[in-house]
């Protein structure tokens, strides 16, 4: 079995009378891709929020990578090593492409004001580096030919890609994908089974949030359901498929 | 930057290096004052530029930022002065001054990071009435800023014995005080832009774009937005700090009175006016904003003479109704400001593609 790379234990959060959360554990092992599945409403998002830190979770917590991780700090959640990507696209509309995949080098960068004053042979060299490594990531995600755009006026297909890319750019351990496939017709969610499968090829472990059953089905190494904010089952798709707790809850009787 | 080196642009900057120099003689030929006028004009272009990083860069509404200037201003004004019999070097003073107003742009930064537009301005311009009044009432129990009536006798700047007021001969072509301050300020300005130009392209400044365009999404991608929001202000408090030194030491007289809402207002305008975010909008907007009343000063008296054979409507009032008229305009035919980035062109154009 694979080493553990998040293990969340007993999150909890409610807002108000509303239990989003009620006590959700669950692991994910290095190198999978782990599928988040329930109705809507079970507390998806919210589960994604509390792991990235928008979220302070009302009890329990999360392990990473061996350490515990900080409530509402979702820039230390970057910094070791989780991306997400937003459910409602969420680009910095007003940048092109490329500078949104820029933007996301800043976690692994370090060049200050002083460095950018100076324009010192250091600050330089990194910043070509950003940038080569940013144009490298259109290239994965296959938007290379838009990288001068404006990420608004991308389609949105490329504007899923490029928030993928930008959360890539953060050199994630663990990338978090919400709804990734929402909106997509049947050609772009294959091309995005592509890019998902490869992104694990290449040693990333995913998390997805997806409605679309045959995808997650068909991608996930493991599946977790949640319902009205508590843990289903968490198993292997085969599993998950055939227990009459899931049929009931989400895949309609 | 690469660009610069092209022959069109080398010939560009000679030419605009050449105007610089030229324009101090030119103006003095109608008087100082006009070379005032023209310190004037520069001294806003920094402080405008300084703004621009806080509002053109990071998208933080800034509406007290005079307060910084005032810091700056009454630093160098209890330092360098008979009030206190303090008499500090320039290279003393002007650093602590813009430290000090680094120190107040965190202090207001502080409180207002969870704070965006209508509300970051309100509680801004609420900060930049505070060291106004601050400054106003300082004068009892214990006399430090003499209230209302100012600091006067303040010392120019003086350079390793080099006085930069009343004239001078260098190289033997003399040089007024107002003229000498010309080039210092030219010299700051050029600094302001250098600093404001690599910051933009800049990790940095693609940070506070990000912040500016969406905070949540600049968060999880692992921008810490606390700290970058409290630099803008910190580095745009800065430089309000330097210019309000340098206005201090130029005047020789500083008073609460020259740090009032319509300054911030007035700053802020030039920003806009000329192209948020982009830095020769934002020259432009300083420049003309800058001029505009003087120009009316001097222009509508003689013209309503001529019209009218008396002056029907004071220049003073004039200027408001002028100044707001052409906010107005320019907002409605051109909102992006007068010469906007080409970004910020494209974005306030519909949506091409997409959806």
């Amino acid at each position: 079995m694979a080493e553990t790379l998040l293990a969340a234990t007993a999150v909890a959060k409610h807002f108000g009378g509303v239990k989003a959360l009620r006590d959700v554990s669950l692991t994910i092992r290095s190198g999978e891709v782990y599928g988040l599945i329930g109705p809507n409403g079970a507390g998806k998002t919210t589960f994604f929020n509390c792991l990235t830190g928008l979220y302070v979770p009302d009890g329990g917590g999360f392990e990473f990578a061996g350490a515990p991780l900080v409530a509402d700090a979702p820039q230390q959640a970057a910094a070791r090593g989780i991306a997400r990507t937003f459910q409602n696209i969420r680009l910095f509309g007003n940048m092109t492409a490329l500078e949104n995949v820029m933007v996301g080098r800043h976690v692994r960068t370090r060049a200050g004001v002083i460095g950018a004053m100076l324009q010192t042979a250091a600050t330089r060299a990194e910043e070509a580096a950003i940038r080569q490594k940013a144009i490298d990531l259109l290239h994965y995600v296959r938007i290379e030919d838009r990288a001068d755009d404006l990420a608004r006026n991308l389609s949105y297909g490329d504007q899923r890609r490029l928030e993928i890319a930008r959360a890539l750019a953060t050199e994630p351990k663990l990338l978090c994908l919400d709804e990734p496939a929402a909106g997509m017709n049947a050609t772009e969610t294959e091309a995005l089974r592509d890019l998902i499968d490869g992104i694990r090829r290449d040693g990333t472990t995913v998390l997805l949030i997806e409605h679309d059953v045959k995808l997650v089905m068909g991608l996930c190494d493991r599946v977790a359901v949640l319902d009205y904010g508590a843990l289903v089952i968490e198993d292997v798709p085969a599993v998950v498929q055939k227990d009459p707790r899931v049929i009931e809850a989400y895949l309609g009787a | 930057m690469k660009n610069w080196l092209s022959p069109r642009s080398t010939a560009g900057i000679v030419l605009i290096a050449a105007a610089l120099v030229a324009l101090p003689f030119v103006l003095a030929t109608g008087g100082q004052a006009w070379v005032r006028i023209a310190n004037f004009a520069i001294l806003y272009v920094f402080l405008a530029l300084g703004l621009n990083i806080v509002v053109g860069f990071a998208g933080l509404l800034d509406l007290g930022y005079i307060a910084f200037y005032a810091v700056g201003a009454y630093a160098w004004a209890l330092l360098a002065s008979p009030h206190f019999g303090i008499h500090w070097p320039v290279w003393a003073i002007l650093p602590l001054g813009a430290g000090l107003a680094c120190i107040a742009g965190v202090l207001l930064g502080s409180p207002t990071l969870k704070l965006r537009g209508d509300y970051l301005a309100i509680v801004t311009l609420g900060f930049g009435e505070i060291v106004r009044i601050f400054m106003n009432n300082l004068n009892a129990p214990v006399n430090i800023t003499n209230g209302p009536q100012g600091i006067t006798l303040i010392d120019p700047v003086s350079i390793a014995g080099f006085r930069f007021s009343g004239s001078s001969e260098i190289l033997g072509v003399t040089l007024s005080g107002p003229q000498k301050y010309y080039f210092l300020l030219v010299a700051l300005a050029i600094l302001v832009i250098i600093v404001n130009l690599r910051l933009q392209h800049s990790r940095i400044g693609r940070a506070w774009q990000a912040i500016r365009e969406d905070e949540i999404a600049a968060k999880a991608v692992g921008i810490d937005t606390r700290n970058l929001k409290l630099l803008a202000f910190a580095m745009g408090a800065s430089f309000g700090g330097i210019a309000g030194g340098i206005f201090a030491a130029m005047q020789g007289f500083v008073s609460p009175e020259s740090f009032s809402l319509i300054e911030s207002i007035m700053i802020l305008a030039m920003v806009v006016l000329g192209g948020m975010g982009h830095i020769p909008g934002v020259i432009l907007g300083a420049v003309l904003l800058s001029i505009l009343p003087e120009a009316l000063r001097y222009g509508v008296a003689p013209v309503q003479k001529l019209l009218f054979g008396q002056i029907l409507v004071d220049p003073e009032s004039l200027r408001m109704l002028i100044f707001g008229l052409a906010l107005v305009l320019v907002m409605r035919f051109k909102p992006a400001g007068l010469w906007p980035s080409p970004e910020r062109k494209r974005e306030l154009q519909p949506e091409k593609a997409g959806g």
